[in-house]
Formats: C-alpha cells, sequence, structure tokens
C-alpha cells in the first residue's frame, strides 16, 4: 500500500515532474562511471531502493499472482491456482460490473465539477492582495482532514436533523434521507468529494498559473486580446501540464474511493455506492475470497491507467 | 501598417476599461472568495458547535454557536470510543514512519542528485513511478506478507503458524517507512543543492555518510519539514490499512477510532464530532505551523519538475 494513498494532494508533488519529463540531476553528464563516489551513491539508495521493491513491487507480482488462484487466508491449504476462472467470473459477475458502473459514475461526477470550480478559486486567489495566504490556507483544510473525519461530518449533515434538511425545511422543502435513498447517495457521497477535493486541485492549480509568465499576459493585451481570450489562449495553455495532472490523479484517487463510502453507506443501498474498492474490501476481508478479490483489483487497475492515459492524451492531444 | 493603429485603440479600451472595472472587480472578487472560503469550512464549523452541543439537544437542529455548550461530548468521545489509547497508537506509527521517511528516502534522494552512478535515473524513475501504485492492487498482499512475517507473533523461520505482524503496531506501520514520493521531493530538492560543498569536504576527507548528515541533511530543513509533515497525515489519516490489519480495539488508530461510533446503529453524532476535533487537531496544528512549506512543498514539486 502505498503511504500517500489517503491524501491526494501529498502524493500530489510527485508526478508532474515525471510527466513533463524531470530533468537529470547535474543536467545529465554524458557518461557515468563507477567511481568512488558513485558506488556509495549506490549505496545511498539501496535501503530506499529495497523497501520499495519489497513492499511496493512484490506486492504488486504477488497479487498478480494471486489473481489466477482460489484461495482463503482460513483454510489449511495455500493457494490453489485455478487459471483464468476468476477474470472470466467477474466478466459475468452482476456486482462487480455494477461497482465498475458505479466507481466510473463517481469519478465523472466529481472529476469536472471539483476541476472547474477549483480553477476558479485559484484565479481569485492568484493575485497578491492583503490575507491571500489566509484564504488559500482555508480553502485547503479540507484536504489535509482525514476523509474518515469529514466524511463524519458530512454523515452528521445528511442525517435526518442535519444542516441539508435543515437548510431545504428553511426553503420549505419536505425532508429528504439522502443516504438511504437509492437515487441519491451516490450523489451524496460525490458532493462530499468534489468539496473534499478542491483544496489540493486549486493549490496545486495555482502553482500552475504562477508559472505563466506575467509577459504572456502583457503581450496578448497589447495586442488587443479581452480577458476571455487572454483566459483561453495564455492561461488554459500554460497551466496544461498541471491541469493533465490534477486530472490524472483525481482519476486514480477518486476511483479508489473507499473511506467516505465505509462511513456514509457502507456500500448501500442496494450496491447504489459500492464502489470496486469497497467491493474489493468485502470480498477479501468479509467474504475471505482472496483470489477473486486480487482479479478485481487488477481490473480496476487497468480500468484506472486507462483512464489516465485517455485523459491524459485527450487534454495534451489539443496541443498539438 | 495596422498594428500601431491597433495598439492605440486597444490602449484606449484598455484604459478606459482600467477606469471604470478594477474597483468593482475587486469588491466582487472579495465577496467571491469570502462566501467561497465560508462555504469551504462552514461543515468545520458545524463540527464544532456540535461537539459543544448537549447530545440531547443534538438530534434538533443545532444552531452555530451551542445554547448551552458543554465539554461532556469529550469526556464521552475519550470513553467510549477509547481515543487516548488510539491517539498513542497514532502517534507511535506516525513517529516512526516520520523519522524513516526523513532518512531512507531523502539519503536516496541526495544520492540520485548528487553521486549518480550508471543507471541511477531509470532506477529513479523506476522507484517514483511505485507511487501511483493504488491500494487495493497491493492491500490484499500486504496483509498476507505482514502475516507471513518470519519469527514474529507466533509465526517460525518460514513465516507459518502464527499471526505475525497482524494486529501489531509493527504491521501497522509496514507500508509508510519509505514513500516513494519522497524520494522524488529529496532529488528535486538536493540537484539544486551546491556540490562544491562535497567536493571540499571530500578533500579535507570526510567521509560520504558523513557528509550527508553533517553537511547536506542541516542545509535541507524545508526538505525535511515537507517530508515529515506529508509522512505524518499519510499515517494519520490512513483508514483502509489499520482497519485490514488490526482486529482487536486495543491496536486501533485514530480514525478506527472514529468509526466505532458506526458500529451501534444509533449514532452518537455528538461525542462522534467531539472525537473528530480532537483528531484533527493535530494535523491541523502541524499544517497551521508549516503552512508555507506545506503548500509550497506541494508546487514545488510539481512545477520545478
Amino acid at each position: 500500500m502505498t503511504a500517500t494513498a489517503t491524501s491526494p494532494g501529498v502524493a500530489a508533488a510527485a508526478a508532474p515532474g515525471t510527466i513533463q519529463g524531470a530533468r537529470p540531476p547535474r543536467a545529465g553528464k554524458p557518461k557515468r562511471r563507477w567511481t568512488r563516489t558513485s558506488i556509495w551513491g549506490l549505496l545511498f539508495t539501496l535501503p530506499a531502493a529495497l523497501y520499495v521493491l519489497i513492499f511496493h513491487v512484490i506486492p504488486v507480482i504477488y497479487g498478480f499472482v494471486l489473481s489466477f488462484t482460489k484461495y482463503s487466508p482460513l483454510s489449511r491449504s495455500g493457494p490453489e491456482p485455478i487459471g483464468l476462472k476468476n477474470y472470466t467470473t467477474l466478466l459475468s459477475d452482476p456486482d462487480f460490473g455494477n461497482a465498475l458502473l458505479v466507481t466510473g459514475r463517481y469519478v465523472l461526477q466529481v472529476l469536472p465539477i471539483t476541476v472547474i470550480i477549483a480553477l476558479a478559486l485559484a484565479l481569485l486567489v492568484n493575485r497578491p492582495f492583503r490575507g491571500v495566504g489566509l484564504f488559500r490556507s482555508a480553502l485547503y483544510i479540507p484536504h489535509i482532514v482525514s476523509l474518515t473525519a469529514v466524511s463524519m461530518i458530512w454523515l452528521w449533515m445528511y442525517s435526518h436533523n442535519g444542516l441539508i434538511n435543515d437548510v431545504f425545511a428553511f426553503f420549505g422543502l419536505p425532508d429528504q434521507s439522502w443516504l438511504l435513498n437509492k437515487g441519491a447517495a451516490l450523489n451524496a457521497a460525490s458532493a462530499m468529494r468534489i468539496w473534499k477535493a478542491l483544496g489540493s486541485n486549486m493549490v496545486l492549480l495555482l502553482a500552475g498559473l504562477q508559472s505563466i509568465p506575467k509577459e504572456l499576459y502583457e503581450a496578448t493585451r497589447v495586442d488587443g486580446a479581452n480577458r476571455w481570450q487572454s483566459f483561453l489562449y495564455v492561461t488554459i495553455p500554460g497551466i496544461r501540464p498541471m491541469l493533465v495532472y490534477v486530472v490524472a490523479m483525481d482519476i486514480i484517487y477518486l476511483a479508489q474511493g473507499f473511506a467516505e463510502i465505509f462511513v456514509l453507506t457502507q456500500g448501500g443501498p442496494l450496491g447504489s455506492t459500492t464502489t470496486v474498492n469497497y467491493l474489493i474490501y468485502t470480498q477479501a476481508f468479509q467474504y475471505n475470497q482472496f483470489g477473486s478479490a486480487s482479479a478485481m483489483a487488477f481490473v480496476l487497475f487497468a480500468f484506472i491507467v486507462g483512464f489516465s492515459l485517455l485523459s491524459i492524451r485527450g487534454l495534451m492531444g489539443r496541443q498539438k | 501598417m495596422t498594428a500601431p493603429t491597433a495598439t492605440l485603440r486597444s490602449s484606449a479600451v484598455r484604459s478606459k476599461r482600467r477606469g471604470m472595472n478594477p474597483r468593482r472587480n475587486r469588491v466582487g472578487m472579495a465577496v467571491a472568495l469570502v462566501l467561497a472560503a465560508l462555504a469551504v469550512l462552514l461543515p468545520f464549523f458545524w463540527m464544532i458547535s456540535l461537539a459543544f452541543t448537549p447530545e440531547k439537544d443534538a438530534f434538533r437542529s443545532v444552531s452555530l454557536v451551542p445554547a448551552n455548550p458543554t465539554l461532556e461530548n469529550f469526556g464521552t468521545a475519550f470513553i467510549d470510543a477509547n481515543l487516548l489509547h488510539a491517539l498513542y497508537n497514532s502517534a507511535i506509527v506516525a513517529l516512526v514512519a516520520v523519522i524513516a521517511n526523513c532518512i531512507i528516502p531523502v539519503l536516496a534522494g541526495y544520492a540520485f542528485a548528487m553521486m549518480p552512478f550508471p543507471g541511477s535515473t531509470a532506477m529513479f524513475f523506476g522507484l517514483v513511478a511505485t507511487s501511483a501504485i493504488p491500494v487495493s492492487v497491493t492491500l490484499i498482499p500486504l496483509f498476507l506478507m505482514a502475516k507471513g512475517i518470519p519469527l514474529a507473533g507466533g509465526n517460525d523461520i518460514f513465516g507459518h503458524g502464527g499471526s505475525g505482524l497482524l494486529d501489531t503496531l509493527g504491521g501497522i506501520m509496514l507500508p509508510y517507512l519509505v514513500a516513494p514520493m519522497n524520494i522524488f521531493l529529496a532529488r528535486q530538492y538536493f540537484s539544486t543543492a551546491p556540490a562544491e560543498l562535497a567536493e571540499a569536504a571530500r578533500i579535507d576527507g570526510a567521509g560520504e555518510l558523513r557528509i550527508f548528515f553533517r553537511v547536506y541533511l542541516p542545509l535541507a530543513r524545508p526538505l525535511i519539514a515537507v517530508v515529515a509533515i506529508f509522512a505524518f497525515t499519510a499515517v494519520w489519516d490512513d483508514f483502509l490499512w489499520p482497519l485490514v490489519v488490526t482486529s482487536s480495539t486495543e491496536m486501533q488508530t485514530v480514525q478506527l477510532a472514529l468509526a466505532r461510533f458506526l458500529a451501534s446503529g444509533n449514532v452518537q453524532y455528538a461525542p462522534l464530532m467531539a472525537a473528530s476535533v480532537i483528531v484533527t487537531i493535530p494535523v491541523l496544528l502541524v499544517f497551521l505551523f508549516n503552512q508555507r512549506s506545506f503548500i509550497s512543498g506541494l508546487s514545488d514539486g510539481s512545477v520545478k519538475g
């Protein structure tokens, strides 16, 4: 498990560099040779490399092998190879199909809204004025508070006597059981996740905005462009690498929604909020089906990789 | 030539726009910002308010300022959820994770930046790429590995027979010790550090470890702050791994302690919010005292790539 998994923004720091192609250290000396120093360099990287190998790489291989077996941790015997059966069963498993659809819908209804609002907020705080730091921090707070804790707050807000129903009552609208209603539960979870994801997206997009040279705006203004045009032709291309990164990271994290589902709905009502990750958890740790749960994890993995690449292509593509 | 006239016209338009818009714009933006900040923070105001509201009032509509503020919910939270024990567990795991992350990946990132060797770039990208692996993929294997650690929890030398590191603090901390992303941050940081210091120290006969610990690590305070904060929040806020690896209430982390309130069908919201406040305070304090490194650490790692 990557320790970064729970906090998108935290892991956020890693990837854009890799997307943009991080500059090799010391501007890439042409030929590296084994010297006393470079041997020490190798030694210094070994503890981290061994750890990553043992706790990140080997588990992936191990999990892939498990996905071709039938294995209950309670049984005395080890994993029993059954070939592709876990995967073929998943093809016709209505629960898994449903979980994929729920996960996809969840990502699609959170992602665009949170990115657009986050961009608007980033534009608002991208100017020097007194107290701007205060606003940036305030908007960032939902991101640093744990998903579990914020889900608890929203659980109460959605409860019968909660804030949301109070607001409804104020406008003379009837009470709703937000989390018990099959049609509303996933939307309720999505609304929370939109709110939760704003801060980290905003900070990253702000960094993107601040990397755009001021002269570009000057130049377009001299050319007679209006605000909207300079937004379209300077801002958007300028933040594109960051935008790609934000979207890809959001897809990766949203597609793994678990804690909020566990707290808000436990996958219900009637499976309407059972994300793939939640299904994997129940399959593995309530029904002890480690083999088929592993197969689900790899199908999810494939979907995440696929959609991330697709969105990267889509966003970068227009750049030609 | 049409360009000069166009420029002239646009500058006229601009000055006209400048004349009337900025003030109205600025007020509009300030209002939008204040509203956005309030909307974003509103759930937290309610959390705090409910935490101080007597449980019997919590079922009626709660006002933003509690009519009869009380501390009873905090008492209930500490007793019912065994919160003190959870705070202790999370603090120990976080402490170990912070120390490990401040040394192991930082040392590696330093080497990648300052002491490159044949194949080091490929190795670097390989290591960093693992940070994108989804949790669910490694969850089950990690669980089995924690269970199969040799000679722990009644296991024999082959890791059979006992429960290994399941339901122990050691088991909880297992996946947090090195976050691959920190290797990336460290390399970014040290790739702008002066190489002359190391060369001078080498001429003076200092060993490589000594150069790292005595010369470069003390220079890397902002980096260490960011790495420590990330490691702390990663442990403190995680839910799925502790949920899977622990089984007894004695080994619960803070987030699991919160989830205990859900176990009974009738959720006691007021004590739950009190517990949430307590669990949130450490992360909030860490954030508020390090805001600058927190936010700039995020963007540094990403844009200066």
